[in-house]
């Protein structure tokens, strides 16, 4: 059951992945993609369907594909900390989940992409993951609950040498260590 | 069955040998023609019963031909290969264009103790410039033949040879678990003889030697957090620094060895502090909104350059150690980071972004000029060698990082391949270093 579920989130979380332009050749991504449309067309992840509105979830609400919650990665521009429009929604529903979770507290994990020195990527990547924790901290999010922790460009996901991959690589993950 | 024994010793040398062999290529991907012509003979190993585990000849060639000041004649080319200077004939060697010529040979005694000894000669005047006889033991050929190399370099360039010295660099690659496996290892400047000196399943950043070359600091996140460790390359014993909330890192050592420089973020944004090793306390010395990293201390200790975005754009700031207003020393480019001093304090080499890519440059500090020095996409940690006449950096090589070196004119570039992984942010160690 615990695997079915995370096979659903990495589904869920490609297709979410998949509406950003960028998206390019991760190859752990892309099987997803099929999943969106309801339809079951897909060989090992068959039964996404019946997913979309979210109802019939019944586990952490940290995994509730249909949530905001459910997305803990998100993305930035090249050299910059700023947020995209498009992962506010995402931030407000994690900073709302820990406000009414004072119990919780998460790692905010800035990263680059591996163009410019390191320092200064470890440095930059701090920049995002602070812009994130202060919008936690908006909704309600204690400055105990979460820890800003930058890595710079020395953990990147994707390995190639390109626009695709470096999108990918200039990010900020929510980890929840507890969950 | 002594006998026996010995005939296995000799094998594995030889087979840990040709291992270390394949492990590192040298390649020149850049050469002037203005380098000198040199005949580096076989050193004759006649009087050794067992051969030696290191070709001393082939080694003091390579090193003079990295450092691109010398074109050595390749074997192939060799009429005859004396070992003594009553054999050789300086017009055979005038007829093949040399200018300089150097025969040696290894003789042992009756302990099996081994005596060095080389000869360079100026071959058109036909006169022996320099010889010494130097103590060897087997294991400790490598480095009497870079002694030579420092000896023959010093002597013709009259600039001091590094080639006695020793490089730290990051590794990275996957480990057996699925994890990947982050090591920091020190090498001869050739790039052989690489030992691990502390490997982590998270990363590590950063190393920097002290100034007597005795100890290595770096970053590791071991323990997710960013932490910087000091480490005795002898003993293997490492120190933690007292470690902050947020960013510990971009250690760099005072040339007095009292302070490191480095940064930390935790009143705010990333800012250059300076910790006194002594005293173990720690002096705020950069106080921007911006990002303010990657400090280096000039040589004479009063002045700090670190990179800070405090324009809008990466740029390289210099301050006083003692505080005050920082000015900015980059004008040309958009981003310029990670800035060193040359050891005669009177150029940076950093990174520089030219039409996005980035790559290595030099700023003459008396008049602003600035050069650049290699052609790669993402060519980073330039790492003066400690005479100055070098710079090791890494670049990109496919999908893999490797280190390379450029002479510090630009002129000559080179690649050195080391086996596994990725290898990156090179420190070129002090003289000193033991």
């Amino acid at each position: 059951m615990k695997r079915y579920q995370k096979l659903l989130m990495s589904l869920l979380l490609s297709s979410a992945l998949a509406g950003c332009s960028m998206f390019g050749d991760d190859e752990s991504a892309t099987s997803g993609i099929n999943g969106t449309n309801g339809s079951n067309e897909t060989s090992g992840g068959a039964s996404t369907t019946g997913m979309s509105d979210g109802n019939d979830f019944t586990g952490h609400p940290l995994d509730n594909p249909a949530s905001p919650l459910a997305t803990k990665v998100i993305y930035f521009a090249f050299d910059s900390s700023a947020v995209e429009a498009q992962y506010e929604a995402v931030l407000a529903a994690h900073g709302a989940y820990l406000a009414s979770n004072p119990g919780v507290s998460i790692f905010v994990e800035g990263h680059a992409d591996e163009r410019g020195t390191r320092e200064y990527n470890v440095a930059l990547s701090e920049k995002r993951a602070k812009t994130v924790q202060n919008l936690l901290s908006l909704q309600g999010a204690s400055s105990n609950q979460t820890e800003a922790v930058a890595l710079g460009e020395e953990k990147p996901v994707a390995l190639g040498h390109d626009e695709a991959s470096w999108h990918l690589n200039r990010r900020v993950e929510l980890i929840y260590p507890a969950h | 069955m002594q006998r026996y024994i010995k005939v296995g010793l000799l094998i594995s040398a030889l087979l840990s040998f040709s291992a270390i062999a394949e492990a590192l290529k040298i390649e020149i991907t850049q050469g002037i023609s203005s380098a000198q012509p040199i005949t580096v003979i076989p050193f004759s190993t006649t009087q050794v019963a067992d051969g030696l585990p290191v070709d001393i000849a082939q080694v003091v060639s390579d090193d003079l031909a990295r450092s691109g000041r010398f074109k050595p004649l390749p074997r192939i080319d060799m009429l005859n290969k004396p070992s003594t200077a009553e054999h050789v004939n300086f017009r055979n060697w005038q007829a093949l264009g040399q200018d300089n010529l150097v025969v040696g040979k290894v003789i042992a005694d009756a302990s099996g103790k081994l005596l060095v000894q080389f000869q360079l000669f100026d071959v058109y005047k036909g006169e022996q410039l320099t010889g010494f006889s130097i103590p060897a033991d087997r294991s400790s050929l490598r480095g009497v033949a870079h002694r030579i190399s420092d000896l023959i370099y010093e002597k013709l360039t009259g600039q001091k040879g590094a080639f006695s010295t020793r490089i730290a660099y990051v590794t990275s690659m996957p480990g057996s678990n699925g994890k990947t496996e982050y090591k920091i290892q020190v090498a001869d400047a050739d790039g052989y003889d690489s030992k691990t000196i502390v490997s982590s399943t998270e990363p590590m950043m950063s190393p920097a030697w002290s100034p007597q070359g005795d100890k290595i600091s770096y970053v590791s996140y071991e323990g997710r957090r960013s932490s910087i460790y000091t480490q005795t390359l002898r003993t293997g014993q490492r120190e933690k620094l007292r470690s902050f909330k947020g960013i510990n890192g971009a250690p760099s050592w005072s040339p007095d060895g009292t302070r490191l420089a480095l940064t930390l973020s935790k009143d705010g944004s990333a800012d250059i502090y300076i910790y006194n090793v002594i005293t173990r306390s720690f002096r705020r010395l950069t106080r921007s909104y911006a990002i303010d990293t990657e400090p280096d201390w000039s040589p004479d200790g009063r002045q700090i350059i670190f990179t800070s975005d405090r324009g809008g754009k990466p740029q390289i700031y210099r301050i006083a150690v003692s505080g005050g207003q920082a000015a900015r020393v980059t004008f040309e480019g958009s981003y310029n980071a990670r800035a060193s001093y040359s050891p005669d304090g009177k150029f940076i080499t950093m990174v520089q972004r030219v039409k996005g890519q980035y790559q290595i440059a030099t700023l003459e500090l008396k008049t602003g000029f600035t050069t650049i020095l290699t052609n790669g996409q993402l060519d980073e940690s330039p790492s003066y060698a400690p005479n100055g006449s070098m710079i090791l950096y890494s670049t990109n090589d496919g999908l893999k990082s490797i280190l390379a070196a450029v002479s510090s004119d630009g002129k000559v570039r080179q690649k050195l391949r080391l086996q596994g992984g990725d290898v990156r942010e090179p420190a070129w160690s002090p003289f000193k270093s033991n």
